[in-house]
């Protein structure tokens, strides 16, 4: 039976998906504090469904999930989590500093009517400096290459000094230079305790952080072990020979070739 | 100035001050958030307050108000239930309050003041008195609203999902967000006309946004545009006998196409010039690298090279690496920065 109160994240039984149609189905897992796990899959296989889930964006259909010790949607402070969406760049039709986009990270923490305070202006300015971009704090952030402007969403979680922060694709589409510094980042977010999920079809550099790997084929876990040995997504192959295994960096964007005749959901 | 010595120039003025400077104020998070018709939209459904209330001869603009604030709560009712059938919910719901309006205005007694063009294109020159005293109060709720939540609209505005995921009351601050362009809505009615209305939140904030750095400067900047537009508009609706809202808002218009022109212009001079020191140095015979015997200077999240006095950053172009020029020499501490690591 799993310690509630270790866990930051736990799934029972739990199926999430929209309109009533299960894209991650009866997933059981259990993540204690301060792991670095990396949720792996193929295009298409239900791992950025399973963090919507947990981030209350995708329903919960059945089975409970719980962050930080509370079901989803009843987390009183939602401050206590960071997330990364999966989006290549910042920029709404108005323009928008660094500092703005990044400030909007505190306001959860604050509730509905109070002002950004001396306090979290110092975190705002250590989260942008944490990525890199503290001399571009006051330029819009559509001049930035997009390497940057992700690193801008990173800078936003992190503002909030999150216990538990989720990512989803946060190194997809960015340049190697932008990967080995956010790899930086986390590896000193993780070192101070932070909980690390991360959505990914590639760990790219960030394998020197992740410890632990999830991989999610079809909706259902198929791995759930050492990084290093995570299988390749390929259907029912849970452990894959010493040869075959995954090296840091594996990609895992190659479609699914396994195909079952009695798969449950998607 | 003689157009102040009469009292319904004054009173059109302050009219036109006060929306000129809250429209935008509301209209630069509808700009952010994609939406910039809402405002058309909840002008239509306005109008079926405005008749409601000319037939039950009570205030049409308090009826209007009622109507544009339901109507702004609906809408965003519908769009966070479905996915699907909000966009022709909306459209529903838009044209069915300019229809009811029209309808219901033609069934007002002969006698009522119906002036239905009034309504729909602004008759600035007719605001009383009592008209200027809830325009005001108005003014100062919805900016006192935009002043307390404006960071947090901006956060709705700005990433919806990301708003979401991290707990704000996110179905909240749209209908607060609604509820502001409904009220805007019902100010500006006198002065631009319902159908007009849009065009003064989003054209300010649409000038400003091809001009400023941040957030809050496009918003002061939009704000000040509106201020501007709509007094001088309504200035000059006065010596040219033109309507005021049509005038307000082609001003606005013109100002728009002027700077962005200005922009253009400034961008396609910047891009020629940079093409210009890309034929210079298309032929760069060498090609920098680390060891290549430049110095090389970290300038901001990339590397040039000191190439003679003037700084070389290597450039990918789909037909391979040209060098942009980056100044002249770096500082003398970031060299010095440099060649100790060296």
């Amino acid at each position: 039976m799993t310690d509630r109160r270790t866990a930051a994240v736990r799934l029972q039984d739990a199926s999430i998906g929209y309109d009533d149609v299960p894209i991650v189905s009866r997933v059981d897992l259990t993540v204690r504090h301060g792991e670095a796990v990396a949720v792996l899959g193929s295009n298409g296989s239900g791992k950025t469904t399973l963090a919507r889930g947990l981030l209350g964006l995708a329903p919960v259909l059945g089975g409970e999930v719980e962050m930080l010790g509370a079901p989803v949607g009843r987390l009183r402070d939602r401050g206590r989590v960071g997330y990364v969406p999966q989006r290549h760049t910042v920029s709404g039709a108005v323009p928008a500093t660094v500092r703005e986009v990044v400030s909007v990270g505190r306001l959860a923490r604050l509730g509905l009517l109070r002002r950004l305070r001396a306090a979290d202006r110092v975190a705002v300015g250590e989260a942008v400096a944490a990525v890199g971009l503290a001399d571009r704090m006051e330029e819009p952030v559509a001049s930035l290459s997009g390497g940057q402007q992700r690193r801008v969403l990173v800078a936003r979680a992190l503002a909030a000094q999150p216990e538990l922060l989720i990512m989803d694709e946060p190194t997809a589409g960015v340049d190697a230079a932008s990967q080995d510094a956010l790899a930086e980042v986390l590896a000193r977010v993780s070192a101070a305790g932070t909980t690390l999920l991360v959505v990914t079809h590639e760990t790219g550099p960030l394998a020197s952080v992740l410890t632990r790997a999830v991989v999610v084929d079809q909706g259902r876990i198929s791995y759930d072990g050492p990084l290093a040995g995570a299988a390749t997504g390929h259907g029912d192959h849970h452990c894959l020979p010493a040869d075959e295994m995954v090296r840091p960096g594996y990609r895992l964007d190659q479609p699914t070739v396994a195909v079952r005749s009695t798969s449950g959901g998607r | 100035m003689e157009i102040l010595e009469y009292g319904f120039m004054q009173r059109a003025l302050l009219a036109s001050l006060m929306v000129g400077l809250v429209a935008p104020a509301v209209g630069i998070f509808l700009v952010q958030r994609r939406l910039s018709l809402l405002g058309d939209g909840l002008g239509h459904v306005a109008l079926t307050g405005v008749a409601i209330g000319v037939l039950t001869s009570t205030a049409p603009v308090g009826a209007a108000l009622v109507a544009a604030v339901l109507g702004a709560v609906l809408i965003e009712l519908v769009r966070a239930r479905g996915r699907t059938s909000g966009d022709v919910a909306l459209a529903v719901l838009f044209y069915g309050g300019i229809a009811g309006g029209v309808v219901l205005l033609s069934l007002a007694p002969r006698g009522q003041a119906t002036n239905l063009e009034a309504y729909l294109f602004g008759a600035i020159t007719t605001t009383s008195s009592g008209d200027l005293a809830v325009f005001a109060v108005i003014a100062l709720c919805v900016l006192l609203v935009v002043g307390l939540l404006g960071q947090r609209l901006y956060a709705v505005s700005d990433d919806e999902e990301y708003a979401r995921a991290v707990g704000l009351p996110v179905l909240a601050l749209n209908i607060v967000l609604a509820a502001l362009v409904a009220c805007t809505v019902v100010l500006s009615m006198r002065v631009v006309g319902l159908l007009l209305i849009s065009a003064l939140m989003i054209v300010p904030s649409a000038v400003a946004q091809l001009l400023a750095r941040s957030f809050r400067q496009a918003l002061y900047l939009a704000c000040s545009i509106g201020l501007v537009v709509s007094v001088s508009g309504t200035t000059a609706s006065y010596y040219t006998g033109t309507p005021s809202g049509g005038t307000i808002v082609l001003l606005a218009i013109a100002l728009f196409l002027l700077v962005a022109a200005a922009v253009a212009l400034r961008e396609a001079t910047a891009r020629r010039r940079h093409r210009r020191r890309g034929e210079v140095h298309a032929a760069h015979p060498h090609e920098h690298g680390p060891g290549c015997g430049h110095q090389a200077v970290p300038h901001g999240d990339h590397v040039d090279y000191d190439h003679d006095g003037h700084l070389h950053a290597p450039h990918l172009t789909g037909t391979g690496v040209h060098y942009d020029e980056h100044g002249t020499d770096a500082a003398p501490a970031d060299r010095a920065a440099t060649e100790g690591a060296r």
